[in-house]
């Protein structure tokens, strides 16, 4: 194999999947000399590479189609009518549609994540020169970049090194969209195992991008006790000029933080944000604010707080020129990737951008140098809020908002149009009579799209009649985060491994993802808190990191707050953005590596399967929404993690789902003996969707469980799915005997109950295996 | 708003979409024409009252009358429970629809597969994509939903509703069941 500065010569390979010996690896201008591990069998793979790993995987848990749409509409052949059984014009089934759709998705997902990686690495070895030297965690982290290392089977040491690590996810990806041409790859489950190649790829990319940006801009390094910062529209001082920046991709953020403290004005400014973008520049200056999640983005803008805003690419509204221009604050566009039509103003004096945006001679402008943005952001922050004095499009108070519902004609179309189905011609008919609590109400639930407002022929703003009507609210926001810590220490893996894998700690839950919520970001705060007390280990990331932060307990206390941001029994881990996703798989990768001892080098197939057969990690992407998270997905499911969203997500057009009550899918080898026993069906399924939160917790305790757990351990995860089941659906769960092997794996406090339940059931004891879905490894497994 | 046009207004489906339920008496012939019905219900039944009671009761009287298990899906069992009915199966939506789609799977008692699926109180785009999935997969089981509103991809819908006509059609279905 060769490609851009990788080198790998083989001497031999001999394979079952692969016996590899004498390999020498280049990359760049380094050679791994100082790596003494043994390259795996799979370094690099390609596209096929892993294909019997996922098949394996996916004829357990088979993809239940759930289209979006009866057609295909890829080509000119098309529409292709694809109902029930019915073929389209080049020959393609609705499963393999769907499965291509999915694909499609994931590609998305994954070129965005390397896409804003390139962008990112760039960028820092320009600034901090290709040597620059990798560092995720001073002392704590030796394996600095588990998922390359495990992919890849390189150890980067400085930014240059990651550079083969994207010519490879760039090359792979090309590859993958390839697939989804017309007259491609026509059967679902090499659809579905590509899809699952893209996840990984995924992955490779986040952790590049994450593992780069700790180094160059001196984020938090694997820090536990990493600062509080605020959290929450209430957290703004709008006494000051207010810079809002949205997105993703940082450094014109830091920019803006540099400039401010050059001048020493950063007491002066407010730096605000909404989305990973704010998650990252709170991870590199803790006097930096949070909004809130992706659904703040129209509140806020509206409210004629920020004075200018600031985007970069991924996750922004597309409307956020036109909502900025109409409380009069400039918009500058930062990213390649997003333009929105503005002149490229990059090669100006800044002088002039900035007299063009205070006179209002412009209302945005493209600038692609950072340092630049950085100096016009600010000048323009100050020089324009005396003159906009946060000029807002909000209703500026309760008569307004009577007036306006007062139009309303009870036609229902904006309820239609909402994505959560809620209740807004109810809540705007009380207002008219000058009832403002429904429109308060439906704050809490609001994902704030605005979806609702295009359809209402008399022209109400329905999205700032609800903003307005909660306005005490909005100001009693004031919330704190961890800032994004980052890895996870070996030196925590060390300890929590052994209790991981043997069940004491009955799970490692990461909280992940968009904001798609059904039901407001409470639910995904009352969930964390709720496994952290449970001494499970908690992770977050992204916009649910935000939303984890955003509820106070009895005392007062956020999460954050109340747990510690140890990886530790009961702890609540903000790792960072959503490129920071790439450490909870780091996490369970190394899990395996560090305290299993298992080879990690190159060597994907061995690591995915003890994680999916021992590590009870499960993701929760509660507002799953972007074709990113569609990719973060599947790289966890190539793992062996099992993932959660919500009922938003069934439009994710498949789920992957088990079938408890099929006992020849749950078969296993036990490494020891070489026998097929029956592992029982854990985890259940790979990719479910749930319809409420209790369901999803319910849910989430039983997918921890794993084939591999002691009786002590299963007995720890039972108790806590029982004790959920019993205080959220009610009852015993009925298939709780599914998950006894022995009857030392029934929880002590529910013997009776349980013992009763399993005699109803014609319960009999099954062996508890050393369980593998590889054959190789019965062998090896023997040997030591 | 005509009477075939989705609830949430972008869910269109494309070319197979639902038979409308207009009399009670199709739905209730439906039912009787079944070999195996089953009915999923969801948690947001709990929002609804139906001519002065609640949905919960209407649908606990539907189940005896017509002897047809009940799926209680996320907390809506606690509901049943209160009022001292058992429902047959607690089982997540998706879970259950899945094994719809299988021909061989036998139920969960075991005996034989289901004709009818019934669904009522899921979330509507949630209702709509599990609709969807069955309507492509399971070509062997006829779907129903009792909900207000338009469900394009089952095999039979009310149009959308006044909830004061739908709540006369449901009590009416019952009560002919009983004949
Ligand atoms: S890609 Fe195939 S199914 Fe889709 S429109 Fe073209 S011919 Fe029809
Ligand atoms: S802005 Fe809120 S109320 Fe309006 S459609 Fe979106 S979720 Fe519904
Ligand atoms: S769309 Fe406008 S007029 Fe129609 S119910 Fe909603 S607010 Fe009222």
């Amino acid at each position: 194999m060769s490609r851009k500065g990788v080198n790998i010569k083989i001497k031999e390979l001999n394979s079952d999947i692969a016996q590899l010996r004498d390999i020498s690896l280049t990359i760049g201008a380094i050679n791994n000399d100082t790596w003494d591990e043994p390259m795996g069998p799979t370094p690099f793979p390609s596209l096929t590479t892993l294909r019997n790993w996922d098949l394996t995987l996916l004829n357990r848990y088979k993809p239940f189609y759930l289209p979006f749409c009866d057609l295909c509409c890829l080509c000119t052949y098309g529409k292709c009518d694809l109902s029930g059984t019915k073929r389209g014009a080049c020959g393609i089934s609705m499963p393999a549609q769907q499965s291509r759709t999915v694909l499609i998705t994931a590609c998305i997902g994954a070129s965005t994540h390397c896409g804003h990686a390139r962008h990112l690495l760039d960028h820092l070895i320009e600034k901090y020169g290709g040597d620059f030297l990798i560092n995720v965690g001073d002392t704590g982290v030796e394996v600095e970049a588990p998922v390359i290392r495990l992919v890849c089977g390189i150890k980067p040491v400085t930014l240059s090194d990651l550079e083969p690590v994207l010519d490879y996810c760039e090359n792979q990806i090309t590859q993958l969209l390839a697939v989804t041409h017309t007259g491609q790859e026509g059967y679902q489950l090499d659809f579905e195992s590509k899809v699952l190649h893209a996840g990984m790829i995924d992955q490779l990319g986040m952790e590049v991008a994450d593992i780069a940006q700790i180094s160059a801009l001196g984020f938090p390094k694997a820090d536990p006790e990493s600062s509080l910062a605020d959290l929450g529209l209430g957290t703004v001082d709008t006494g000051k000029p207010v810079i809002l920046v949205i997105g993703h991709n940082v450094p014109p953020s830091t920019e803006i933080i540099d400039y401010l403290q050059k001048k020493s004005l950063t007491s002066d400014v407010e730096v605000t944000g909404i989305c990973c973008t704010a998650l990252d520049i709170t991870r590199y200056s803790s006097k930096a604010k949070i909004i809130g999640p992706i659904s703040w983005q129209l509140r806020y803008i509206r409210s004629g707080i920020p004075d200018v805003v600031v985007i970069d690419e991924q996750c922004v509204r597309a409307d956020t020129l036109q909502e900025s221009a109409h409380i009069r604050a400039p918009l500058i566009a930062t990213s390649e990737k997003n333009c929105l039509g503005l002149p490229d103003r990059t090669d100006d004096p800044v002088d002039e951008i900035v007299h063009d945006f205070i006179t209002g001679k412009q209302t945005g402008a493209l600038i692609l140098d950072p340092v630049k943005v950085g100096e016009v952001a600010v000048r323009t922050s100050i020089g324009i809020a005396p003159l906009r004095k946060k000029h807002k499009t909000l209703p500026k108070d309760t008569d307004a908002i009577i007036a306006l519902a007062k139009k309303c004609t009870q036609c229902v179309l904006c309820r239609r149009a909402c994505p959560n189905d809620l209740p807004l011609p109810a809540a705007i008919k009380a207002a008219a009579q000058g009832n403002l609590s429904g429109l308060d109400e439906i704050y809490d639930d609001c994902l704030g799209c605005g979806r609702c407002e295009p359809p209402c022929a008399q022209k109400i703003p329905i999205h700032s009649l609800i903003v307005a009507a909660a306005g005490k609210k909005t100001r009693d926001e004031t919330y704190c985060i961890r800032t994004g810590r980052g890895a996870i220490q070996d030196v925590e893996i060390r300890k929590v491994g052994g209790p991981i894998v043997l069940g004491e700690i009955p799970g490692i839950v990461a909280f992940v993802g968009c904001a798609n919520y059904p039901k407001g970001s409470r639910e995904v705060a009352e969930m964390c808190m709720e496994f952290a007390k449970r001494r499970y280990i908690v992770c977050t990331s992204g916009c649910s990191a935000m939303s984890a932060g955003m509820y106070r307990n009895e005392d007062g206390k956020t999460a954050y707050e109340q747990y510690s941001g140890h990886f530790e029994a009961g702890g609540i881990v903000n790792v960072g953005s959503c490129v920071s996703n790439a450490h909870i798989a780091g996490a369970a990768i190394k899990i395996a590596s560090i305290f299993a001892k298992r080879p990690l080098r190159g060597n994907y197939e061995e690591i995915a399967d003890y994680v999916y057969n021992r590590v009870g990690a499960v993701g929760v992407a509660w507002g799953a929404m972007s074709q990113k998270a569609a990719a973060i997905a599947a790289g966890f499911w190539r793992l062996g993690i099992p993932v959660v969203v919500g009922p938003h997500g069934t439009k994710y057009r498949r789920m992957l789902l088990g079938r408890s009550d099929k006992e020849e899918d749950w078969y296993v080898y036990d490494a020891r003996t070489g026998k097929k026993v029956y592992g029982g069906p854990v985890p259940e399924h790979l990719f479910f969707a749930a319809e409420t939160k209790e369901e999803a917790m319910v849910m989430i305790a039983k997918l921890t469980m794993r084939p591999n757990d002691t009786s002590k351990g299963r007995a720890n995860k039972l108790a806590n799915y029982i004790d959920l089941h019993k205080r959220l659906v009610g009852g015993i769960p009925p298939d709780v005997h599914l998950f006894v092997r022995t009857l030392s794996d029934v929880p002590l406090t529910m013997k009776d109950e349980i013992v009763t339940h399993l005699h109803d059931h014609s319960w009999k004891e099954n062996p508890i295996p050393d369980p593998t879905l590889l054959k190789r490894m019965i062998h090896k497994e023997k040997e030591g | 708003m005509p009477m075939t046009d989705s609830w949430q207004t972008a869910e269109i489906p494309g070319p197979k979409k639902a038979s409308l339920i207009i009399k009670p008496d199709i739905a209730d012939a439906m039912i009787r024409r079944a070999r195996r019905p089953i009915m999923v219900v969801g948690h947001g039944i709990l929002e609804y009252e139906v001519e002065g009671r609640k949905l919960i009761d209407c649908l606990i009287e539907l189940s005896r009358r017509g002897k047809i298990p009940v799926v209680a899906t996320a907390s809506t069992n606690q509901e049943f429970l209160n009022r001292g009915f058992s429902p047959s199966a607690l089982m997540p939506a998706v879970d259950l629809a899945n094994r719809l789609t299988d021909a061989r799977w036998n139920g969960l008692d075991g005996k034989d597969s289901y004709d009818l699926a019934i669904f009522v109180g899921l979330p509507y785009y949630m209702e709509w994509t599990i609709l969807s999935g069955l309507k492509h997969f399971a070509p062997h089981v006829k779907t129903m939903t009792l909900d207000c509103v338009y469900q394009p991809n089952a095999s039979w819908s009310f149009p959308n509703s006044s909830i004061k006509d739908w709540a006369a059609n449901l009590t009416c279905i019952v009560a002919n069941l009983g004949d």
